[in-house]
């Protein structure tokens, strides 16, 4: 693959409540965003297991986002703290292992946000470009 | 019904895939004829078709005859977002004897079709990859049945003041026992205290004290006065609670409220319902209206626990009501649903504030201005200065204090101060028409039914002034005890010092502090503003993210009372849906564990929001052990477990991971297939 054919892959697991509901509210409202993210709903971003993340990155992602609701909104009432301690946990997991830590993203996006899923996800594919296919920063 | 997935599973899956076109919502962008093409090569895949509009009766029948043909076990619908149909096509299958915890769709319209609307053909292959997806992840599916829980007939209402009172004879008046637990000696809240009610001017406890008898009186509501929650426990349908009743020193059976003893009493202290300024006994009831009319006796001031010596009400008590050894009782109670109603309390000025609440004698709140000007109050009604008791002429107010004020975090609006104020001016200009009233405000508020008309009517017919400025800076005449207000008056562009002979401050609403124990109690979550969250801001007003739990009134943020009435009556009639139908129906998403799996280490117990594991002795070894009713399937204990031995229904570890297997295969990662 060259480089300029790279297009990544990226996987976003999208809270029921919020999140995913922002991702339809993206479609709804026509916000074009790259087809290169595919959601993955859960009901809450807390169901999120920092194993998911990994073997997302173990089978081939190029970026990963974990999105839930803003803090103190999670439906759930706390679920989105875990996966902001979980978040932490894996940002430096990922350092560790030599995986740029930018691959991985915790977002909030409300269900009212659906400009932001757009962009979030637009602005996460063209970072992603930019640092070329999973496995290029292990030397 | 029983909650476990079935133990027969289909032994191979026949998984059937309707493609909907959505018109040309989704067909306009996505080939959708193609996608069915690709899907059919799918292991498992039986019948894989395009259908104009799934969810019409057409295309449902079409979805019915493919389970009958060709014994579908496995339904993929690719159509709209799930939040949108997914009933539609459970109850779809479930028509054709399919368990509808077998049907799975998957969004080709909000979250593909609709956001690649220039690239058809990339489209395509990412709608191809989300239904491979989608097939994976069914494989994986079980039969599963919602679960039916049984709901008590009785609702707990927490707070006495007028959302309680009203929740309360709403729901007593249809037939359901309703239990109003207040933890001051007599119900009432802060209305009880208000003089007159903007923006009508009709008086406060004259239209509250009959609602406060007629609550009282209500063969289904029972009062549990000067009590607190101290637990709740259960869910939807199903709680116990437990409250303890104070001891009031005052058998309450026996009291008939004629006062005597209070008469008789030596102790006098301030009265805290005067808000500090008249006085009571150390036997009281905290105003003549208080319901119920049963003295208490106030432990930390009585002289018979403070000396052991004295006996004068008890001499003077003929019905021998009184019982200095009284103990603190602990009642259990179950009810179906639950009402929260503590109010709020007034924002208290900063010891170090421009105001100088805690140093200049003249400086009073508006809430103690409301005893001041009440007919029942300490005054008679009689408007005086704190200093000296002289009646003041010039009075100013200042608004916006503890609202609206980002230094101390309160950054909302109390939404009633602007309208008490105006109120309050007008009553005191009908007592005392030569007096001068400037009102200090930042923008004015006189948004609701009536309010408009009040500003008016204060302006042009009281001559009311209204200053657009926040005061800086507030002296005191050392002699006079006169107040000057130094203020930049924003209107006029220019920096005014006017003198006053009472100021009064509008202070803001915040939580009560009797909200924060009920808050956790039953994990209900608060909103920015500190007060409890609602479910939805516009849609759910009164619901909360616990099932069955409801909130009303100041307690769900600062309103007035013709709002906190109508937030009353929509959490009654909220509560009394789920009581009328006694059943409730819980989606099977909770935890389960695999107990060969778990080692006891108590993870996800400590996790859970909602209390609903508990680790307990199964032969021996410790286990976790979900409480279904109360797991609410968030999974974060699925997600936390390092043994991976609890997962959550319909979102398993293996059925999300089959899910991003089934993504990350794709050929091409921009499209798919
Ligand atoms: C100065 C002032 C003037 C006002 N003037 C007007 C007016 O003219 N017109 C108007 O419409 N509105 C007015 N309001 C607003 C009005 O007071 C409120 O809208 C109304 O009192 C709200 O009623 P509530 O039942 O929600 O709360 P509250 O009146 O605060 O009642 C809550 C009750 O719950 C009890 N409680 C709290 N915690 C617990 C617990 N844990 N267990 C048991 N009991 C508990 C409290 O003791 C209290 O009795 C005014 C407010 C102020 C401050
Ligand atoms: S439900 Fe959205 S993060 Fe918990």
């Amino acid at each position: 693959m060259t480089e300029m054919q790279f297009e990544p892959k990226i996987i976003a697991f999208c809270c029921n409540w919020c999140s995913y509901a922002g991702a339809d509210l993206a479609g709804v409202s026509r916000f074009q965003y790259p087809p290169n993210v595919r959601i993955i709903r859960v009901m809450c971003s807390g169901r999120v297991d920092p194993s998911f993340v990994i073997e997302a990155f173990k089978q081939g992602a190029d970026g990963v986002i974990v999105a839930g609701c803003h803090p103190n909104d999670c439906h759930y009432i706390s679920g989105n703290q875990k996966a902001a301690t979980r978040a932490e946990f894996l940002t430096s997991f990922l350092e560790e292992v030599g995986i740029d830590p930018s691959r991985f993203k915790l977002e909030w996006i409300a269900g009212s946000e659906g400009e932001k899923f757009a962009s979030t996800v637009k602005r996460m594919v063209e970072e992603i470009k930019v640092l070329g296919p999973l496995g290029s920063e292990v030397l | 019904m029983e909650a476990s997935p079935e133990t027969k599973q289909p032994e191979k899956e026949v998984i059937g895939v309707f493609v909907c076109h959505c018109g040309t919502n989704i067909g306009g962008v996505v080939n959708c004829e193609k996608v069915a093409e690709i899907a059919s090569q799918i292991p498992g895949v039986v019948v894989s078709k395009d259908l104009k509009y799934a969810c019409s009766d057409l295309g449902q029948e079409e979805i019915r005859k493919a389970i009958k043909e060709k014994g579908l076990n496995r339904v993929v619908v690719a159509s709209c977002s799930p939040r949108l149909h997914e009933y539609t096509f459970k109850n779809c299958v479930e028509g054709a004897g399919l368990n509808p915890y077998f049907m799975h769709m998957v969004n080709l319209r909000e979250q593909c079709s609709w956001v690649h609307m220039k690239e058809p053909e990339l489209a395509t292959g990412k709608a191809a990859n989300l239904v491979k997806m989608g097939i994976e992840r069914s494989r994986l599916s079980t039969a599963l049945s919602p679960r039916e829980v049984t709901v008590e007939p009785s609702c707990l209402i927490i707070g006495g003041g007028i959302a309680g009172i009203q929740a309360a004879l709403d729901i007593g008046d249809k037939g359901f026992k309703t239990y109003l637990v207040e933890k001051e000696p007599s119900i009432g809240g802060h209305m009880a205290q208000l003089d007159k009610t903007f923006p009508t001017g009709d008086c406060a406890i004259c239209i509250l004290a009959p609602k406060m008898v007629e609550v009282a009186r209500n063969k289904n509501v029972e009062m549990l006065s000067y009590s607190e929650v101290v637990d709740i426990q259960g869910y939807v349908g199903n709680f116990t609670v437990k409250i303890r009743k104070k001891p009031r020193y005052v058998m309450e059976e026996k009291c008939v409220g004629c006062g005597v003893c209070a008469e008789k009493c030596p102790v006098k202290v301030p009265n805290e319902f005067d808000m500090g300024f008249g006085s009571r006994k150390a036997i009281y009831v905290p105003f003549p209206q208080a319901v119920p009319l049963k003295y208490t006796i106030d432990r930390e001031n009585c002289l018979h626990f403070k000396t052991g010596k004295c006996q004068l009400c008890v001499k003077a008590c003929v019905n021998e009501a009184i019982d200095h050894k009284q103990e603190p009782e602990e009642i259990e109670l179950k009810v179906g649903t639950v009402i929260v109603a503590t109010g709020f309390d007034v924002y208290t000025p900063t010891r170090k504030g421009v105001y100088r609440y805690w140093e200049y004698k003249n400086v009073i709140t508006a809430l103690e201005l409301e005893r001041l000007i009440n007919a029942a109050g300490p005054t008679g009604g009689h408007l005086v200065r704190p200093s000296d008791g002289v009646e003041p002429q010039r009075i100013a107010f200042i608004q916006c204090v503890g609202s609206r004020n980002l230094k101390i975090a309160n950054k909302y609006c109390s939404r009633v101060c602007c309208m008490y104020a105006m109120k309050n001016s007008q009553i005191i200009m009908e007592h005392s028409p030569d007096a001068e009233i400037a009102i200090y405000y930042n923008d004015i508020r006189a948004f609701g039914k009536g309010f408009e008309e009040l500003y008016h009517r204060v302006r042009e017919d009281y001559g009311i002034e209204f200053i657009r400025g926040r005061p800086a800076k507030l002296t005191k005449d050392p002699v006079t005890e006169n107040i000057t207000i130094r203020a930049e008056e924003t209107l006029l562009a220019k920096i005014t010092e006017r003198e006053f002979d009472l100021v009064v401050l509008s202070v803001g609403l915040i939580p009560n502090p009797g909200t924060a124990p009920v808050q956790k109690m039953l994990s209900l979550p608060v909103s920015d503003d500190g007060f409890l969250a609602e479910s939805h801001p516009k849609l759910r007003p009164v619901e909360t993210a616990i099932e069955g739990v409801f909130i009303c009134g100041c307690a769900q943020g600062p309103k007035d009372i013709p709002d906190s009435v109508a937030q009353a009556k929509a959490a009654a009639s909220a509560a009394s849906t789920l009581m009328i139908k006694g059943k409730h129906i819980v989606e099977p998403l909770y935890a389960n564990v695999n107990e060969e799996l778990c080692v006891g280490c108590g993870l996800c117990a400590e996790l859970c929001p909602y209390h609903a594991i508990e680790i307990a002795e199964k032969d021996g070894q410790s286990k976790a052990v979900v409480t279904e009713a109360l797991c609410h399937g968030c999974g974060t204990c699925a997600a936390g477990c390092p043994q991976h031995a609890i997962n959550q229904l319909q979102f398993t570890d293996q059925q999300l991971m089959n899910e991003l297997t089934a993504a990350l295969a794709a050929k091409n990662s921009a499209g798919g297939e």
